[in-house]
């Protein structure tokens, strides 16, 4: 019972505090329209992939980009919480470390998920003949909503394994560098991922974006290389082994 | 419910601490720590920075594990049963922990529900809270437009919202003006007078010390060098110190007063450890021969720790650190 209590409060904390920094949520959302708009209305002049036109190819790849940004940023944020001495004040509480975890994972879920409604709500509206090709439904945008929040789990999850070991902000940099775009540049969301040199190959396959995105992909726009069964089954792989690492992670967690 | 009676009959102290031990990649942070703590006692944990009085803190209130020994904490081991000691304590941090983006009230409902307490039993006891720190109209503000002794008030306030047996205080006026350190003084002794709780306070503020506290323990490189009440302490010292300036000195009579503890001659500077200093001074000057000049100086804190440590303790050696913490804090978005 006071577990569940304390992942309801450290939830209820995280959603406080979206609701609160409107800021931070206008940014997450702004970025992701201006990939859209104008990196793929330029370069979708000339370009249109498998018979798809370019944004439209590409709307899919950023809603997983904007899911992946904000959920690895807000398990990383944890560090922030460890700066001050909140991060203490939650674990000398009667409550579990493992729902501690759990509950900053629901939290930060919820913020990502809120993120890419919006996104599919803006989706739906340039559906309305703004980009040719685009065709979302209420339908298949709940079926991405599902796709993207087994996703989420597994990169807060991923974000606060990295949060937890790190003891500053200095670390951030390098997170973004070495590890979310490479992500990103190699998940497919901008291009198809055969046509990346084969060495980078195995690297696009143990990639847990590359399903997200091609899940995406096929609810969205009817296009897919792995099947959708498949990919759901490698995101959900991902996730519950970043849900291990990270209860783990907590438990060892040095304040 | 068998072992807190059985508990209470055997005059179960609030915090025993056995062989509590603590090392850093060699380094030695806590050494060997031994201490009893009573029951409703107000203990001091006095100590420069780095003595090892937080890590002390981290290790009983399950924050990080001991390197050997353990301690009990209202009858519970910390290292086997942690989450029973967590239930029986409060902790108020060093730094500032309360979440600004929150209101007051959120910070307090935020922590009651962390504490498995039920809304109605919560909405009760923040009630209560908000009255005992006296922030009930500022309950809905933001923390971030608090001041830091408000800050200070509500996280007080929050440790205390689950009924702890044992409240930790760390270095719980760091940082804060005269003003607002009076004020957290007396919102800590009206607590001992009014609830039945064991207070364990960390500070490097003698006056804080000797303010507060039933009993202190002076903490030096992870050791207790000395243990007792302020005035015991400060007894060690055997007194007040009274220099005299004089020539012929009468030693043979100034070793008969027996409210003489000590005497020590430095050519024509004789120095006295005197007891009780303003009522004995007049005898001393009749026998002691011609003064010509008389200085008194009463015992304090600062000459026991000086006495122990061979250090003086630095007042202002992290002066400021929270408050700074609380720009860094606002900055960071």
């Amino acid at each position: 019972m006071i577990e569940l209590m304390g992942i309801y409060a450290l939830w209820y904390r995280e959603f406080k505090v979206f609701l609160r920094e409107r800021s931070r949520v206008v940014a997450s959302i702004i970025n992701p329209v201006l990939w859209l708009l104008i990196f793929g209305g330029g370069l979708g002049a000339n370009v249109a992939i498998k018979g798809v036109n370019y944004q439209a190819f590409i709307y899919p790849g950023i809603l997983a980009q904007a899911v992946l940004f904000s959920s690895v940023f807000f398990g990383v944020y944890i560090v922030w919480d460890k700066k001050i001495d909140f991060l203490k004040e939650v674990l000398i509480a009667p409550v579990s470390r493992t729902s501690i975890f759990i509950g900053k994972v629901i939290g930060g879920t919820t913020d990502s998920l809120l993120q890419a409604s919006i996104l599919l709500l803006i989706g739906l509206l340039l559906s309305q003949g703004f980009i040719p090709g685009l065709h979302l439904t209420i339908y298949s945008s709940l079926l991405a909503l599902a796709v993207l929040f087994i996703t989420t789990i597994g990169f807060v999850s991923l974000g606060l394994i990295l949060g937890s070991q790190m003891e500053s902000m200095e670390g951030f940099q390098m997170i973004i560098s070495f590890l979310v775009f490479p992500l990103f540049f190699l998940s497919g969301a901008l291009f198809p991922i055969d046509n990346l040199p084969s060495w980078l190959t195995p690297f696009t396959f143990l990639n847990p974006l590359t399903y997200t995105v091609d899940a995406l992909r096929n609810v969205i726009l009817g296009i897919s290389q792995f099947g959708l069964l498949y990919d759901i089954g490698m995101i959900s792989v991902f996730s519950f082994i970043a849900i291990l690492i990270g209860t783990y992670a907590f438990e060892k967690m040095k304040v | 419910m068998r072992q807190s009676h059985l508990a209470v009959l055997n005059f179960m102290p609030a915090i025993e601490i056995t062989n509590l031990r603590k090392q850093y990649n060699g380094l030695v942070a806590v050494d060997s720590l031994n201490l009893k703590i009573n029951e409703g006692e107000i203990f001091g944990l006095l100590g420069p920075n780095g003595a090892g009085k937080t890590t002390t803190l981290m290790m009983l209130t399950t924050l990080i594990k001991p390197t050997s020994g353990t301690a009990a904490i209202n009858g519970f081991d910390i290292v086997k049963n942690p989450s029973e000691v967590r239930k029986s304590i409060g902790m108020v941090f060093q730094d500032p922990s309360s979440d600004e983006i929150l209101t007051g009230y959120e910070n307090l409902k935020l922590h009651g529900m962390l504490y498995g307490m039920d809304g109605k039993l919560r909405e009760k006891r923040i009630e209560e809270i908000l009255k005992l720190v006296n922030l009930e109209d500022r309950k809905n503000d933001f923390v971030k437009k608090y001041s830091g002794g408000m800050r200070r008030r509500l996280e007080l306030g929050r440790g205390l919202i689950h009924h702890p047996k044992i409240l930790f205080l760390d270095e719980p006026t760091l940082g804060l003006d005269p003003q607002a350190r009076e004020n957290i003084w007396q919102y800590v002794e009206k607590l001992t007078k009014e609830e039945k709780i064991t207070i364990i306070i960390t500070t490097h503020y003698m006056e804080e010390a000797e303010k507060l506290c039933d009993r202190l323990a002076i903490i030096d490189k992870g050791k207790i060098v000395a243990l007792g009440s302020p005035k015991e302490l400060k007894e060690v010292i055997g007194g007040d110190i009274v220099t005299l300036k004089i020539r012929n000195p009468n030693i043979n009579g100034l070793e008969n007063l027996n409210f003489i503890k000590k005497i020590e001659i430095k050519g024509d500077i004789l120095s006295l450890v005197v007891m009780n200093a303003n009522i004995n001074l007049p005898r001393i000057l009749k026998i002691a021969g011609e003064v010509e000049s008389v200085e008194v100086k009463s015992g304090t804190l600062e000459e026991v720790f000086l006495k122990y440590t061979g250090r003086e303790i630095k007042e202002n050696a992290s002066g400021g650190r929270w408050s700074e913490k609380v720009i860094q804090y606002k900055s960071k978005k």
